[in-house]
């Protein structure tokens, strides 16, 4: 069953044998008293696309927020390449930001700018480009994305599954060595979705991105996951770690298990159906 | 199908031949006929004693009112140890209330007693007050960073939006100001012409206007104007970018929100005030001119010479600070209270109400502030 998780749909290398691009050390997640999420540890490698994943509620965007310092980790830390990014001082903390990209679930695109104008301006704000060649450049996002033409529209002028995908032209406009996304697939219908799988995957083939996807969308996760992590909102802690496919056929994990078979492995436990 | 005529839902206990409690439920269960109370099923359960009872339901056409109600009474029956028996009772109902007990209810998830003793209630607002004052004083503290790496030129804003705010905050609050401003001179005139007429001295009417427009109404006038009309406006933008993550999308990027969005909007709003401020006045001024040519015979000519002579440089000077003072209260009540914004729509409106609140009470206050002020200098 094993062989099962290098499918063709994963043609990259397993990545084990590549270096560690982010590892978090004893990741505790906390709103005052209020412990979300403790002693997570895990460590993701370069050019992987690392799947987190759990039960609505348990922390899985709060993971990512904290991830990329939104939030300040109650204790624990967060490196990048070994240098450590929690304890960064500020000059050191926006050189890392530069390189990150980040997709948020509604996309958050910059509603008084243009498409071109949201992808263009961290390109003018960090490089020595000229304004025609940003433009450019802010075309040719939006043309990988799926949005060519639409470089002079408003982002409430195009549907949700476009400002998604703009939003994923601006997390790239900087060509990130680490590319975030918070439910890319959520509320987008499932062609749609499929593609943008498949665009996420071409993403890091070309781009050699390290990819964190934050989802609970099966169909996405077998199809990009390379790794992932599952938080367990029963224990408040790292439920499972390792690759999508191996877990839910190997994990001794029941809550894991159910969560990959959409509980059909709960049926089958359960006595009644048994 | 034949739709029988509706009947009440009815609910009777009765004990059985066996000796058990028998609740009989009938009619037709339709919430918008009501339903019936559970209180004297309970109490009927009670008074027969009944440490079992069985269900039995022939009711016509029922909805979610018959399944709450079954739902209540088995609840009621767990809480007494009653044992329930279900006798006949609707396939769909049985379902539902499977669903409805699917999931075990989390014990911690209501929400906790929120009575509590008047003074835990006092101290708690006023330890709130306190920690949103240290919020306050680091939001503060962040603007004037932003602010002076504006002025070194390091600060990362594109001008266009520097421009747009400088419009929005100037050419497009002119209508608005021209009309209240006016009619503020107006009223000053009114007021002062019945009064000053009764001794003969009309004329000071063109005084009185001209030093309560320059002094105090052009920039207070301009500060209430500027406090409903940008303040808000700043709380209920940033409030919103706050709640679609676009601000954390700024952050993300190494782009600070601070500088990229405050920046240029404190910058626009303490450039337009002061010139605002004496447009107003000026405004106020001929506001008073109409009335003391239309009521009190004064020529126009007369009147603003005489208003000229009122105005001390000084004061007209006191009137352009106050009001850039008033500036950086209503882009800084703004802008704080927007940042501070929680994640959904009604948190938009509380903050944009909160925006006005605070900046209308700071103007007023360092008003009476600058009153002092001036009062020790003379000025």
């Amino acid at each position: 069953m094993s062989s099962q998780a290098a499918t063709p749909a994963n043609p990259a290398p397993r990545a084990a044998q590549r270096p560690v691009h982010i590892e978090v050390r004893d990741l505790t997640m906390a709103f005052g008293d209020f412990v979300l999420m403790r002693d997570l540890n895990f460590a993701v490698r370069h050019g992987e696309i690392f799947i987190v994943m759990g039960g609505s509620g348990c922390g899985k965007s709060t993971l990512l927020r904290h991830l990329i310092g939104l939030i300040e980790p109650a204790a624990g830390a967060v490196y990048y390449d070994g240098q450590n990014f929690t304890a960064a001082d500020i000059e050191d903390r926006e050189a890392m930001l530069r390189r990150f990209g980040v997709l948020y679930q509604g996309g958050a695109l910059w509603s008084s700018m243009t498409l071109a104008e949201n992808v263009g301006l961290p390109l003018g704000e960090f490089t020595d480009l000229a304004p025609g060649e940003i433009r450019q450049i802010a075309a040719l996002k939006l043309a990988l994305v799926g949005l060519r033409g639409f470089e002079d529209y408003y982002p409430n002028q195009i549907s949700g599954g476009m400002q998604k995908r703009a939003g994923l032209a601006r997390a790239i406009a900087l060509d990130p060595a680490v590319l975030f996304l918070d439910e890319p697939s959520a509320g987008l219908d499932p062609v749609t979705s499929r593609l943008l799988d498949e665009l996420i995957l071409e993403l890091r083939d070309s781009l050699g991105a390290t990819i964190v996807v934050v989802t609970h969308e099966l169909p996405s996760i077998f199809t990009i996951g390379d790794n992932s992590i599952f938080l367990d909102a029963e224990t408040r802690t790292l439920g499972a770690l390792g690759n999508p496919r191996d877990l839910r056929d190997h994990s001794d994990n029941p809550r894991v298990r159910q969560f990959l078979t959409r509980g059909a492995s709960l049926l089958e436990s359960a006595p009644k159906n048994g | 199908m034949i739709a029988p005529a509706s009947s009440a839902p009815s609910v009777a206990v009765e004990r059985d031949n066996s000796g058990a409690a028998v609740v009989r439920i009938g009619g037709d269960w339709r919430l918008r006929h009501g339903m019936p109370a559970t209180a004297p099923v309970e109490r009927a359960i009670e008074a027969a004693g009944a440490r079992a009872i069985r269900l039995e339901a022939a009711v016509g056409r029922w909805d979610s009112s018959l399944v709450s109600f079954v739902l209540h009474l088995e609840e009621y029956c767990g809480a007494h140890q009653i044992a329930i028996e279900r006798g006949a009772l609707p396939d769909g109902l049985v379902r539902m209330i499977a669903l409805a007990q699917a999931v075990p209810e989390k014990r911690d998830a209501r929400a906790a007693d929120s009575r509590s003793a008047l003074l835990d209630r006092v101290g708690a607002a006023v330890l709130e007050k306190f920690a949103g004052f240290g919020d306050f004083m680091e939001f503060l503290g962040e603007a004037s960073i932003a602010l002076g790496r504006m002025c070194v030129g390091r600060a990362r804003f594109r001008r266009s939006d520097l421009l747009e705010a400088i419009q929005d905050c100037g050419a497009n609050a002119l209508g608005i100001v021209t009309l209240i401003s006016y009619l503020v001179g107006v009223i000053l005139a009114f007021m002062g012409a019945i009064q000053l007429q009764q001794f003969g001295a009309a004329i000071y009417v063109a005084d009185l206007v001209a030093i309560g427009m320059v002094r105090e109404m052009g920039a207070m006038m301009t500060g209430i104007i500027m406090s409903g009309r940008t303040g808000a406006a700043f709380a209920a933008r940033l409030g919103t970018m706050k709640v679609t993550q676009e601000i954390d999308a700024l952050a993300t990027m190494g782009i600070p929100p601070m500088e990229f969005l405050t920046a240029p909007r404190i910058v626009a709003l303490v450039l337009m005030m002061p010139l605002l401020c004496l447009y107003a006045d000026l405004v106020g001024i001929l506001g008073g001119a109409t009335v003391g040519f239309t009521m009190l015979n004064l020529s126009l000519n007369t009147y603003l010479r005489e208003s000229s002579a009122a105005i001390l440089t000084a004061t007209l000077i006191g009137g352009l600070v106050k009001s850039v003072v008033y500036g950086v209260l209503i882009a800084l009540a703004g802008c704080y209270e927007g940042f501070r914004c929680g994640n959904s729509s009604s948190a938009v409106g509380d903050a944009a109400t909160r925006a006005v609140v605070e900046s209308i009470v700071a103007i007023v206050v360092a008003c009476g502030v600058f009153a002092v002020l001036f009062h020790i200098l003379n000025i």
